[in-house]
């Protein structure tokens, strides 16, 4: 889809127009879901966020203005809705070693050993780091995924999340303390 | 970099790894596009809760104009205290040391 097609469509759509919104459905839906995976495991759950993320679009459409491009925008919603929907699904159980499945307690252990066995590209290691990530309050995890996973500037977290660059880095700060404080307690036993 | 950091940044490169799929469910354009078109369902609870949100501004102004009003009311309808007389005050300057001394003796405690 050009640019100058999708300006066009997209004001077609700030009138009203659903059907003129399709095309950048589809156009943006992959990004859309990808982002939303990073902050919820099933698939009904995910397939919920982008459907919000887009009525949301759709309705705060004639608010757009142009000045920045669309996928910037849409992406600061995005950002907006996965971060409302973390809040709203908080869980606060803790987890102790005894609730990590064996392979995470022996890619645990192993890594406490000899710390070079243990690959990051094991499966046990993904399944780890998600369960620390959930484990998380919401604004820690976001700023966690967003500075170290997807590897943002904090300039570009600031203008997706509306945080103030200085809050940015303090919550980074809290995010990384707490994310040692839960390995911490996870594996305690290991790195006392 | 203590061993705890470094299990941390070892989950992390785990994590960088992972990349989430970007597979859209199949027909999801039109799913969005049908709850588009439906008509907006009105929901009451959201209703009540905006009409309330609305309402908490005027509240508080309203609020704040009704006491300034019984505060200034109050204020000009309380009884001013009676000039002195020059007798008065006099008398009041003299006897201040007497009733100071009484007041003394009353108080104090054998």
């Amino acid at each position: 889809m050009e640019e100058r097609a999708e300006a066009e469509l997209i004001a077609a759509a700030q009138k009203g127009d659903a059907a003129s919104f399709e095309p950048i459905v589809k156009k943006y839906s992959p990004r859309l879901f990808a982002t939303a995976r990073r902050y919820a495991r099933r698939e009904s759950e995910v397939e919920d966020i982008v459907q919000d993320i887009w009525l949301k679009a759709f309705h705060k459409l004639p608010g757009y203005r142009g000045d920045a491009p669309f996928e910037h925008w849409l992406m600061r919603l995005a950002v907006r809705t996965c971060y409302d929907h973390l809040r709203g699904h908080q869980r606060n159980r803790e987890a102790t070693f005894t609730d990590l499945s064996d392979s995470e307690q022996d890619w645990l252990e192993r890594h406490a050993v000899q710390p070079d066995t243990a690959s990051e590209r094991a499966d046990a290691a993904r399944q780890l780091v998600r369960r620390i990530l959930e484990e998380l309050p919401p604004a820690a995890r976001l700023v966690i995924t967003l500075l170290e996973i997807e590897e943002r500037s904090v300039k570009e977290i600031s203008q997706l999340t509306g945080w103030s660059a200085s809050l940015v880095k303090v919550r980074a700060f809290r995010a990384r303390a707490q994310m040692r404080k839960i390995l911490k307690r996870l594996a305690r036993s290991k790195y006392l | 970099m203590n061993r705890l950091e470094q299990l941390r940044q070892k989950l992390i490169a785990a994590a960088r790894l992972d990349v989430p799929a970007d597979t859209v469910p199949w027909a999801f354009e039109q799913r969005v596009l049908a709850r588009l078109r439906a008509p907006r369902s009105l929901d009451l609870a959201a209703f009540w809760a905006r009409a309330l949100w609305r309402a908490a501004a005027p509240c508080v102004a309203l609020s704040l104009a009704l006491l300034t009003w019984h505060l200034a009311v109050e204020s000009a309808s309380a009884p001013e205290p009676e000039p002195q007389t020059l007798a008065q005050q006099l008398e009041q300057t003299l006897l201040a040391a007497v009733q100071e001394q009484t007041a003394d003796e009353s108080t104090d405690v054998w």
